[in-house]
């Protein structure tokens, strides 16, 4: 038998950068992503959901790509760069994806919101005009149960006109 | 939801990652991209008294030609299946199977290996390197072995691995020339895990099936080949007929399971109706691979 392991003073360092800001935290290694994003980082605009992978309401960039933060331990982003809703708007200036969703009532209560932002923001950087069906794969990660999800593509499709034109 | 108390490890090396196992055995998990076992830690259904995180050995995020086959490590994502020229052009079964496996935003952080040890009895990849005749690497402090994937499983999520061992690799052999394949499935949403599903393997010899690779999964306890199916269709003309009574076979020979999204029954059904259209599919592609 091993000695007894001790899990209470099992905590951790973590440098990360959220929204192009560096900041360095001390962690528990069972605390995920998504709570200490919430609750550590002052980004509330990651969503909990479900907590275990379906819902996408906590979508975040790491190093640029969407992931599930509640999949993730805080530990893990350590040395990593992460994005929430919160990079999107220039001061009062929204985004065009947010723009585009405003527009397009691609929102009813908002809780599903930024996951799916985060998402298509993506989808429009390395896709800059997507098919519907590459708008459908990529929504198909986040569930909506306001909108029915057509205005949510409508707005996708606005907001690549719009960063085209732009 | 909250994961339990755990210690958490970070090697950055495989042979760092199997002193860890060996000290700590049945007491550890090992925690890859996450997919699954992340769930299973906030749903506390795992409670491991040591978490092994293997992300960070970089030496295991590869894809790679090795010896006919493609290797892929440990800690290689999913979403890599769908954009790499080596898969494209030796294993493509693998970049249509991605299409029916779960979101991208899994897929972007949920690893290949992990998915294959994890055994989920309704995921694609195990089916799919039981068909291509796949096998993984597993490292202890004692040495490395290979295990083919068929020798996986032993029951619902469980496997042949040891508390003490670490899967490196997974290798899939290289498709034959003129393969036809087919990955096909129901699921209830797409992403979702499937009720049921088939892979087909078929190579055309002059207008007979020469060789045919079949296996299934969301039917039974693991991923399984399905070796009668393969058996009558060896040597056979590809007709109609032929394929509703392999079909059947394959319907009435899987146990599939009762849970709360399906019944075995519909299973069974599923399973006839997926095997037709599995075999019709992959003839299409080996016809089309013949004359091209």
């Amino acid at each position: 038998m091993n000695a007894p392991i001790d899990l209470l003073s099992d905590t951790r360092q973590v440098t990360v950068t959220v929204n192009g800001k560096q900041q360095s935290l001390e962690v528990e290694g069972r605390t995920t992503l998504a709570d200490m994003l919430r609750q550590e980082c002052r980004t509330p605009g990651v969503r909990v959901g479900c907590e275990h992978g379906v819902c996408g309401s906590c979508t975040i960039l790491f190093d640029g790509e969407p992931m599930r933060a509640c999949l993730m331990l805080a530990v893990q982003a350590d040395g990593h760069e992460i994005k929430t809703i919160e990079s999107m708007a220039d001061g009062d200036k929204l985004h065009a994806i947010q723009e585009a969703f405003s527009e397009e009532h691609g929102l009813q209560c908002g809780f599903c919101t930024a996951g799916i932002i985060l998402s298509v923001s993506e989808l429009l950087e390395r896709c800059p005009q997507p098919s519907d069906e590459q708008i459908y794969e990529v929504l198909g990660g986040h569930l909506c149960r306001c909108t029915g999800y057509q205005q949510i593509l409508q707005s996708v499709r606005l907001a690549a006109d719009m960063l085209v034109d732009k | 939801m909250k994961p339990v108390s755990f210690k958490y490890l970070k090697p950055t090396g495989l042979e760092e990652a199997t002193a860890i196992l060996a000290e700590y055995g049945a007491e550890a998990r090992i925690l890859a991209g996450g997919q699954s076992m992340m769930p299973m830690l906030n749903m506390r259904i795992a409670r491991p008294s040591v978490l092994v995180d293997i992300n960070e050995i970089v030496e295991l995020n590869y894809i790679r030609a090795s010896d006919g086959a493609v290797a892929i490590g440990a800690v290689t994502r999913q979403r890599r299946l769908g954009d790499d020229d080596l898969i494209a052009a030796q294993v493509p079964v693998l970049a249509t199977a991605l299409k029916c496996m779960s979101h991208p935003q899994i897929q972007n952080r949920g690893t290949i290996v992990g998915s294959i040890c994890h055994g989920d009895p309704a995921a694609e990849l195990p089916a799919v390197a039981i068909a291509l005749g796949a096998e993984v690497t597993a490292h202890s402090q004692a040495g490395a072995r290979t295990i083919p994937v068929a020798d996986l499983y032993r029951g619902y999520y469980r496997t042949t691995l040891e508390p003490n061992e670490l899967v490196s690799e997974v290798k899939f052999p290289a498709m034959p020339p003129g393969c036809g394949w087919s990955v096909v499935e129901i699921s209830r949403r797409h992403g979702d895990l499937a009720l049921a599903g088939v892979v087909t393997m078929i190579v055309l010899d002059g207008k007979e099936i020469g060789q045919a690779r079949l296996a299934c999964f969301g039917l039974g306890k693991a991923a399984h080949r399905l070796v009668e199916a393969e058996s009558m269709l060896t040597g056979q003309l590809a007709s109609g007929d032929l394929f509703q009574e392999v079909a059947s076979i394959v319907s009435s020979s899987v146990k599939p399971m009762d849970d709360s999204h399906a019944s075995a029954e519909y299973r069974r059904a599923l399973a006839a109706e997926l095997t037709q259209r599995s075999l019709s599919e992959a003839i299409e592609r080996a016809k089309q691979g013949a004359t091209s």
